[in-house]
């Protein structure tokens, strides 16, 4: 019966700790994808294996069972997930609907602040040039979107580089990578194992973009290069703040003078099985967590089958099925 | 001319996005240029008359000046057409890519060793 459960919880832990490996191998639009299913996947089986573990217990409150028409006692003496367990997972469960639904405001309110900045900027083609000095750029999601860039960043690079910088920022609002990051944070709040994989899936993203810049001005080398201009222009320019982090930059540009990652079919196929093994055997564990309540439900009302049940409780499973035989 | 599959692609999209390319070499110049001038710093060798259209349309958005010099005009950029001073948005460009929401900056900060790793490509490039 516990196997049932734990399955996908190993399942979406397994999903959680390969996935972001598996991507940084694959191309980054294939990685982007893979590792957005994958947490979307992990986050849902995760919360719905410590809902389902945590509400055995729930269940057994008087109300709740009147509600759902099982008994409170039978499934106290049947239940197959020890109490101190299942207080777990409701705690568990509560602290991460919480967290989930923290994340979800925070991210909200913050792509609705950026849509009201994208109205009232100045357009120019969808690109928006900020007069200051410090060398920045982003792309601003809305409706539609803006590229933001300071004049400081657009007079460090060279032509074909600002070309490059252009073409970055656009592929991100065309391909709305904002959607990705938001269901990255949103699966990283839920199952706090997902944290590395919201980190991947956040470099896949920009690798995405990067990309997109070198199909755009047909030079790996160049994309290369205005990412490392951009980078020390902006080093040099920051003057608050401690640059201590190990930036994804020189990754970038490392992946930038590497010709193409080669399609990984295999690995794609590892997470997808993954993915699939994970909703299966959810949908087993739903299964008998179901007849557990129905063998509640069912014995609840004629009294002397309680009895026998009372009587036989390490056979109480075979007992329903025969019962449901005899129906 | 570009390869027929991406020109189909940027067919119809690719005014506005020669308006932000034609702004950008605007700015990155920091003098004013003539509409030839511009040419020579967009990718994809658009039209002359294109590029003259596009200057004359951010002309009349407020967001470049114009001003005769023989018998063309050279064309700057209007600082401050955001309104940056005046409507805050010194807080967006500081704290624009941060926000996790919205994506992250064109690059991050950078480690010591980071730097280095970086000086040394562009230098190698260079030396190319």
């Amino acid at each position: 019966m516990g196997i049932s459960f734990y399955l996908p919880l190993a399942a979406s832990v397994l999903l959680a700790v390969l996935a972001p490996p598996a991507g940084r191998r694959l191309p980054p639009r294939t990685a982007a994808w893979t590792l957005l299913t994958a947490a979307v996947v992990a986050a849902g089986a995760w919360a719905t294996v410590l809902g389902m573990l945590g509400f055995t217990l729930v269940a057994q409150i008087p109300q709740v069972a009147a509600e759902g028409r099982w008994s409170p006692h039978l499934l106290a003496a049947d239940t197959p997930v020890e109490r101190p367990v299942a207080a777990a997972c409701v705690l568990a469960v509560v602290v991460c609907t919480g967290a989930l639904l923290l994340a979800l405001w925070r991210g909200m309110r913050e792509l609705a602040a950026a849509w009201r900045e994208c109205r009232g900027l100045p357009d120019a083609g969808g690109l928006t040039v900020l007069d200051d000095p410090v060398p920045a750029a982003f792309a601003l999601p809305g409706s539609p979107g803006r590229i933001v860039v300071s004049s400081g960043m657009l007079r460090v690079l060279p032509a074909g580089e600002r070309h490059a910088l252009l073409a970055h920022e656009r592929a991100h609002l065309a391909h709305r990578h904002h959607v990705f990051l938001l269901v990255f944070r949103l699966s990283a709040a839920l199952h706090p194992l997902l944290r590395p994989l919201m980190r991947s899936g956040g470099f896949a993203l920009e690798r995405w973009a990067d990309e997109d810049a070198v199909a755009a001005v047909r030079d790996r080398a160049t994309v290369a290069r205005a990412i490392a201009r951009a980078a020390l222009a902006s080093r040099e320019a920051r003057t608050r703040g401690l640059a201590a982090t190990n930036g994804p930059v020189p990754e970038r540009v490392t992946a930038l003078l590497r010709p193409p990652a080669r399609r990984r079919r295999d690995l794609v196929a590892v997470i997808a099985c993954l993915a699939v093994v994970c909703c299966a055997s959810l949908g087993q564990a739903a299964d008998s967590l179901d007849r557990v309540f129905d063998s509640a439900a069912a014995t609840a009302a004629p009294a002397p089958r309680l009895a026998v049940h009372k009587a036989l409780p390490e056979e109480f499973h075979g007992a329903v099925h025969v019962e449901r035989g005899s129906r | 001319m570009e390869p027929a599959a991406e020109g189909g692609r940027q067919g119809r999209r690719a005014p506005g996005k020669l308006e932000g390319e034609v702004l950008a070499a605007l700015w990155a110049a920091g003098e004013p240029l003539g509409a030839g001038a511009v040419r020579d710093q967009l990718a994809g060798d658009p039209a002359y008359t294109t590029v003259l259209t596009i200057l004359t349309r951010l002309h009349d958005k407020g967001l470049v000046t114009r001003q005769r010099s023989g018998r063309a005009h050279l064309y700057a950029p209007v600082r401050d057409a955001a309104g940056y001073a005046a409507a805050g948005m010194h807080d967006l460009l500081a704290q624009g890519g941060d926000r996790a929401a919205v994506l992250a900056r064109f690059v991050s900060e950078l480690s010591e060793e980071d730097e280095r790793v970086l000086e040394r490509l562009l230098r190698g490039s260079a030396a190319d």
